[in-house]
């Protein structure tokens, strides 16, 4: 098959509304007469369902956590992006679509982005209308931030808990559909497949984590907005029940997966403790802003945080303001990352394990005054010394990247939809808008997108086309025939009874993803990882244990089932990295530099979105090029020096 | 660190519970609590033995799902989530006993896992603001003050943990209904339902089984986020104002 991605012909900037001329409407009277099911409450699921319902629509929601308000979007700190242009310092629509397709290393859709762009400014509108309480000047007006190397203050913000605000925003209109009757709401209830019924989805199966029951559930069309996989590294900033099972299951039904081995690290997480690690705390890239980064010149094994005052200025190497003077401490994450990794492999780690560099505020105190800094990074810097027992205003923070955000995820078209007719991908769930690389206060903006403004208008057109009459039962043979393929594949896992916890098989994934398919890749390492992940897999079949049973509130079950999917997708992450030989965004591939130890992008092989396509158990995906044709933004290198 | 842990173990909502001791040996005080927890839960289900249930998601402190009441305390000895909580705040040797949230709105659905659906339920009685997505004008049309915006984020950081209320005597809600009818009574979004508001969702709260409020201040105390209980005063204000004077809405009515 052949992948259109409907962007629509015509100007950049008159795609959108063209676009939302040409799309069918759903007469008001018969909006009531359709059901729609939105999987995953976050950002991009509450206010996708919200809208929905306020359109007219009879929703499901579901979500695996106790509450709608849990999901993993409130844990976002810095802020959302909007081309307000509020600070008159020159950003305009046009800036932010620039930026964001130049951020993502040139391997985004500019139709995509330029509507994520169009669409932010609304987005602000709606939150504030809602109650979120972002931050203002004393004039009562908004305030905004540079964030995450912007030349240009764009971000709006919450403290460091903006994610946390505008998930609450989007919960509290979720909460009033509800109420009124247009949102049936299904908790602690996880997805475990997609129901297609000639080549369109009509329904999911969910399995009840309380009591166990699998369920199936119908609909004229299915939302994914169920988040990204950065799980499948074990280790990542990622809530420990963020998976990729909903979104695996769809591509196993026929949704291509898009640029899976597309990720982002991060580079201000706090490090690793030991080997009971259960998962990284960001700290937010805001920090950058102020802070210093800097290791030894020469290797002080061990060199702990409050050492770190005694080594004089001319023995400290700030390597990020030494390599990229103009940039500094601000270079994009994957840049920042990258090189906290290459001067840790070099032996001038910090910190009892050595994978570490220091983040220093000393400066900016000594400049600002206690004050200033407290009132910028506070929660920060207390949130840092309850899980370190250090105080960043004494001694440097001491950081290292880790996995924060999957750009890959389901291909999706101009409309969201993904390659199963009537089935949608929303948020990072969705591959489209971040290319190789995602900006700063990016992630905030593109769920609300998604979910605010785009699929109340495209949802519509399928809907329309498809008649509200056109909805398959329950009771169809198709539903029965998933259910009993959950019911046996949990029974399966349950039979098993080896000597392994489910999570013990995670941190093998976690492992070698990170090592072969993290933020620098080879060829014979991909090759090595392929064989390791096809072993780990084996091995997880015959060799898990899972004590409880099926009809209870089980968790050790509920992660196998996920850790099985996340073994699936890493091969296939390992195989998207092997194919695409060039570096780009956050992703260095050792055999395409430059001179000098930069990244090298190859526009000339690599200018496509990859969409794999899945052809059957234990059967080689097969690759299909989605072109991306850039007629406004000039492609150049990037270069931060 | 050697701990002996006191754990409350209940298979379902209609079973009986018991404490079930469990010792471990190697803890490191690195550890946060909840990964003490995961470390001994690996070593049962090795052993063939059902592991320990218990909430937990984001491990950052904001998602406010885990939920652990440790040594009489909700969230244990420190002003902060479970999760941020770290076995450092303990000392080698010592016994922890770890309960659920205890209260009769909060029922329990497997060991220490609750059911805080009634939080869900009070915030759908009126925790929002009626506008419809793409209904709203220019973000800078509306000014707020800073410090009133500052003193409505105060309130709106609150995480629906529900320490507030396992820590009060009463199992009184009234901490997180406040936080929420404040942050929308302070703001100039939240004047046109304000009063409704207060009234719809004090009455949720009451039909949901919480307690009174007898100002023992022990939510604030317990509260991972430091919500202030000056917003109880004002939700206490903003239901007797209403009362007194909103004609729109009969107490206790259906949400909507």
């Amino acid at each position: 098959m052949t992948l259109d991605s409907k962007i629509p012909d015509g100007p950049i900037s008159e795609k959108w509304s063209k676009h939302k001329f040409n799309l069918k409407l759903v007469n008001p009277a018969n909006k009531r007469k359709y059901e729609v099911i939105v999987v995953g409450t976050g950002l991009a699921g509450a206010s996708a369902a919200a809208s929905l319902a306020e359109l007219g629509y009879n929703v499901k929601a579901f979500c695996f956590q106790d509450s709608p308000r849990r999901a993993h979007s409130i844990a976002a700190q810095g802020g959302i992006n909007a081309a307000k242009n509020y600070q008159n310092d020159g950003d305009s629509i046009y800036r932010l679509f620039y930026d964001t397709i130049k951020g993502g290393d040139y391997r985004a859709r500019e139709g995509n982005v330029h509507r994520l762009a169009e669409v932010s400014v609304s987005i602000i509108d709606q939150c504030v209308a809602q109650g979120v309480p972002f931050a203002r000047e004393y004039g009562g007006l908004l305030a905004n931030r540079s964030f995450g190397g912007a030349q240009v203050s764009r971000t709006f913000y919450a403290r460091g808990q903006t994610g946390q605000q505008l998930l609450l925003g989007a919960y509290s209109a979720l909460n009033r559909q509800i109420a009124n009757g247009k949102v049936q709401m299904f908790t602690r209830t996880e997805m475990l497949d997609v129901v297609v019924v000639d080549g369109k989805a009509r329904g999911i199966i969910t399995r009840n984590l309380v009591t166990g029951k699998i369920e199936s559930h119908s609909a004229h069309a299915v939302l994914l907005c169920t988040g990204g996989y950065g799980n499948v590294f074990y280790l990542s900033t990622n809530a420990k029940g963020s998976n990729v099972t909903a979104a695996w299951r769809a591509h196993r039904k026929g949704a291509f997966f898009g640029n899976p081995c597309f990720t982002q690290i991060h580079p201000t997480c706090i490090p690793v403790s030991g080997s009971h690690q259960s998962k990284l705390t960001l700290m937010s890239e805001s920090l950058r802003n102020d802070g210093r980064v800097w290791v030894p010149k020469i290797a002080k094994k061990g060199l702990k945080a409050s050492d770190a005052v005694n080594i004089p200025e001319a023995e400290r190497d700030y390597f990020l303001e030494r390599k990229y003077p103009s940039f500094g401490n601000l270079v994009p994450r994957d840049v920042a990352s990258r090189n906290a990794k290459t001067v840790c492999d070099e032996g001038r780690g910090v910190g009892a394990t050595g994978v570490a560099v220091f983040l220093d505020f000393s400066d900016a105190i000594r400049r600002d005054g206690k004050a200033l800094i407290e009132s910028k990074y506070g929660n920060l810097f207390d949130m840092y010394k309850q899980i370190t027992g250090d105080d960043p205003y004494q001694v440097p923070m001491m950081i290292y990247p880790a996995v924060h955000y999957t750009m890959g995820g389901l291909w999706v078209d101009y409309n969201l939809m993904t390659t199963v007719p009537g089935l949608y991908a929303l948020g990072e769930a969705n591959f489209s808008d971040h290319g190789a690389n995602r900006l700063g206060a990016s992630a905030l903006m593109q769920g609300l997108a998604d979910g605010y403004f785009v699929i109340p208008y495209t949802i519509g057109d399928y809907l329309a086309n498809i008649g509200w009459n056109d909805k398959i039962g329950t009771d169809h043979p198709e539903f029965r025939k998933a259910e009993e393929a959950i019911r046996s594949r949990i029974q399966k896992l349950l039979s098993i009874r080896g000597k392994k916890t489910a999570d013990q098989f995670h941190r093998e994934l976690g492992h070698i993803m990170w090592e072969y398919c993290g933020m620098s890749r080879s060829e014979p390492g991909l090759k090595t990882a392929k064989a390791k992940i096809k072993a780990l897999r084996e091995e997880f079949w015959t060799n898990v244990n899972i004590t409880g049973g099926s009809d209870e509130l089980n968790m050790e079950l509920e992660k196998a089932g996920r850790v099985a999917d996340f073994i699936e997708l890493g091969a296939l992450m390992v195989d998207d990295a092997l194919n695409r030989a060039e570096s780009c965004g956050g992703h260095f591939r050792e055999e395409s530099q430059t001179p000098e130890g930069e990244a090298l992008r190859k526009d000339d092989e690599y200018a496509y979105v990859s969409a794999w396509e899945f052809k059957g158990e234990d059967q080689e995906e097969s690759l299909h090029k989605e072109p991306l044709r850039f007629e406004n933004v000039k492609l150049t290198q990037r270069s931060y020096k | 660190m050697k701990l002996t842990l006191k754990i409350w173990r209940q298979k379902g909502a209609n079973e009986n519970g018991g404490f079930k001791t469990y010792t471990m040996d190697h803890v490191s005080p690195d550890m946060s609590f909840l990964e003490m927890l995961d470390v001994l839960n690996d070593s049962l289900v090795l052993k063939g033995e059902e592991p320990v249930h218990f909430d937990h998601d984001c491990r950052e402190g904001i998602c406010g799902m885990c939920s652990l009441y440790i040594n009489g305390r909700p969230h244990g000895p420190l002003q902060t989530t479970t999760c941020q909580l770290h076995m450092r705040s303990f000392t080698d040797g010592q016994t922890i006993t770890i309960e659920p949230w205890r209260a009769a709105a909060f029922p329990v659905v497997r060991d220490l896992v609750v059911d805080r659906s009634a939080f869900d339920r009070i915030q759908r009685a009126g925790g929002f603001i009626s506008v419809n997505t793409g209904a709203a004008p220019d973000a800078n049309e509306i000014l707020v003050p800073k410090k009133v915006a500052d003193e409505a984020m105060d309130a709106a950081t609150c995480i629906g943990c529900g320490a507030c209320v396992a820590a009060c005597k009463n199992a009184s809600a009234m901490l997180f209904v406040s936080a929420k009818v404040s942050q929308y009574a302070l703001l100039p979004q939240g004047q046109p339902e304000r009063k409704e508001r207060a009234e719809r969702m004090v009455a949720q709260m009451d039909a949901e089984g919480f307690g009174a409020c007898t100002n023992t201040g022990a939510c604030e105390a317990e509260c991972p986020k430091g919500i202030k209980i000056t917003n109880i005063a004002r939700m206490n204000r903003e239901y007797f104002s209403s009362m007194f004077t909103n004609y729109q809405v009969e107490v206790g009515s259906d949400a909507g």
